[in-house]
């Protein structure tokens, strides 16, 4: 006994070491295999509200260009609208609508890790849940991953867990698009079948497989494409729409009927069992 | 003058965490480049205080990082390993000397400090991009993070403890 006594003393400094080394590992593992952990995040109430003014005094050196971004928007959206061939009342309907949006800002944003997440400043107490779709007035931001009172961190598409389906536009092709971790302006679509003519430039969209985004969210273009090692599939840079450097006003997708297809795909696959 | 000390380095903990996740986290220099300021409250940390409490210290240093960059632990287990070894490193740099009672950082050489603060940084960067990058396969783009941080976290340490130097006391 005096002697294992003796051993933890004398090597109290290395046992300590271990002891704070398997608790950082242990959660940096646990997130690896599934979810962000939930204490890891910069959505908590500290972080958030130091990221918060700190965003809050830099917010004013880009609203020149922010501006002038949303006005792009807008014209394009009034563009839409005018020329509708009917504005019938009845179809806004909200209980007819499948999506609902709210508005966000990006308090802090990052695209130099392997994992990237950003963080914005709406959280539970204005309806955001985890597993939302997060876009901008260009194209595909990312998934909403925890949430907090006042603030939700998001799953960037640059992030290696990132998966998420997407298509070429005007056909109904689709694949998955992922992130090799190189270039923050570039993303991988993979698992196009080969036999699908495709071109430099094309564009690629958000398909309707998912239940987090819309159909038809843009994406990127084709930068170039390479047939796979199976040599059946292409594996296809993408340009990002988005300049993932610099967003700063987002929009938080919901799909009403979420919850409803999840469940019905859940029963589908436990009664395959 | 034992209070003074201790508001010292609590100030200087929080001051150091505040610029590295409100400044540094958000430069990405040529799009990747991060400079990891903070490293240095380990560099300045008095060398005659107890190592449990170092380690202990580290570890919440780590923490307050990880909270602001959303990186899971990675900073964490990088500041532990840096504050277990660091006697071993200051062995190595400053020999002998080094177990002496009067023995001080500003007493000692520059060539001694900045090879000290690179060893540092060097052990530092190699866990964290070990550990973010997480696979063998790319392998060079961890030495390659590591270089390149490395190098700008260097300079950017030679800076700040140019400009507060520690107190000569």
């Amino acid at each position: 006994m005096q002697q294992i006594i003796n051993f933890i003393i004398r090597y109290k400094n290395f046992l300590l070491y271990i002891l704070l080394m398997i608790i950082s590992l242990g959660f940096t593992i646990q997130s690896h295999s599934y979810h962000q952990s939930r204490f890891f995040n910069s959505s908590n109430w500290v972080t958030g509200n130091i990221l918060r003014t700190s965003n809050n005094v830099t917010t004013y050196f880009g609203l020149d260009l922010e501006n002038q971004r949303l006005m792009e928007e807008n014209e394009r959206l009034r563009y839409l609208l005018f020329n509708r061939s009917s504005l019938d009342t009845l179809a806004l309907d909200s209980v007819q609508q499948t999506y609902t949006v709210t508005t966000g800002k990006v308090i802090k944003n990052s695209y130099a890790h392997p994992r990237n997440y950003i963080t914005i400043n709406q959280g539970e107490k204005d309806s955001v849940k985890p597993d939302m779709g997060v876009i901008t007035s260009k194209g595909i931001l990312g998934i909403v991953e925890n949430v907090s009172n006042n603030f939700a961190t998001v799953q960037s598409i640059l992030n290696e867990k990132s998966n998420i389906n997407a298509k070429i536009k005007n056909t109904d092709h689709f694949g998955s698009l992922v992130w090799d971790m190189k270039r923050f302006d570039v993303v991988q679509l993979v698992d196009i079948p080969r036999l699908v003519p495709l071109t430099i430039g094309d564009t690629i969209v958000t398909g309707g497989m998912s239940s987090i985004f819309p159909e038809g969210i843009p994406i990127g273009t084709i930068r170039k494409f390479d047939l796979n090692s199976s040599q059946s599939f292409y594996s296809i840079d993408v340009t990002l729409f988005n300049d993932m450097t610099n967003i700063k006003n987002v929009y938080i997708v919901n799909n009403r009927f979420r919850e409803e297809i999840l469940e019905l795909q859940n029963q589908t696959e436990a009664d395959d069992k | 003058m034992i209070s003074n000390y201790y508001i010292l380095n609590v100030l200087r903990f929080i001051l150091l965490v505040l610029v590295q996740v409100l400044v540094f986290n958000r430069l990405n220099f040529f799009g990747f480049i991060n400079p990891m300021v903070y490293i240095l409250f380990l560099y300045w940390y008095p060398i005659k205080e107890n190592r449990a409490a170092f380690i202990g210290l580290g570890f919440l240093l780590g923490l307050a990082i990880d909270f602001f960059s959303d990186t899971m632990a990675i900073h964490t287990a990088s500041t532990i390993t840096i504050a277990y070894i660091r006697p071993a490193i200051m062995r190595f740099v400053f020999g002998v000397n080094f177990e002496f009672q009067s023995f001080k950082l500003s007493n000692t050489t520059q060539v001694q400090q900045i090879t000290f603060l690179t060893l540092l940084i060097l052990v530092h960067h190699l866990v964290f991009f070990t550990l973010e990058i997480f696979s063998l396969a790319n392998f060079l783009l961890v030495l390659k993070k590591v270089l390149a941080t490395g190098a700008a976290t260097l300079i950017l340490c030679l800076l700040f403890g140019s400009l507060f130097s520690v107190r000569k006391e």
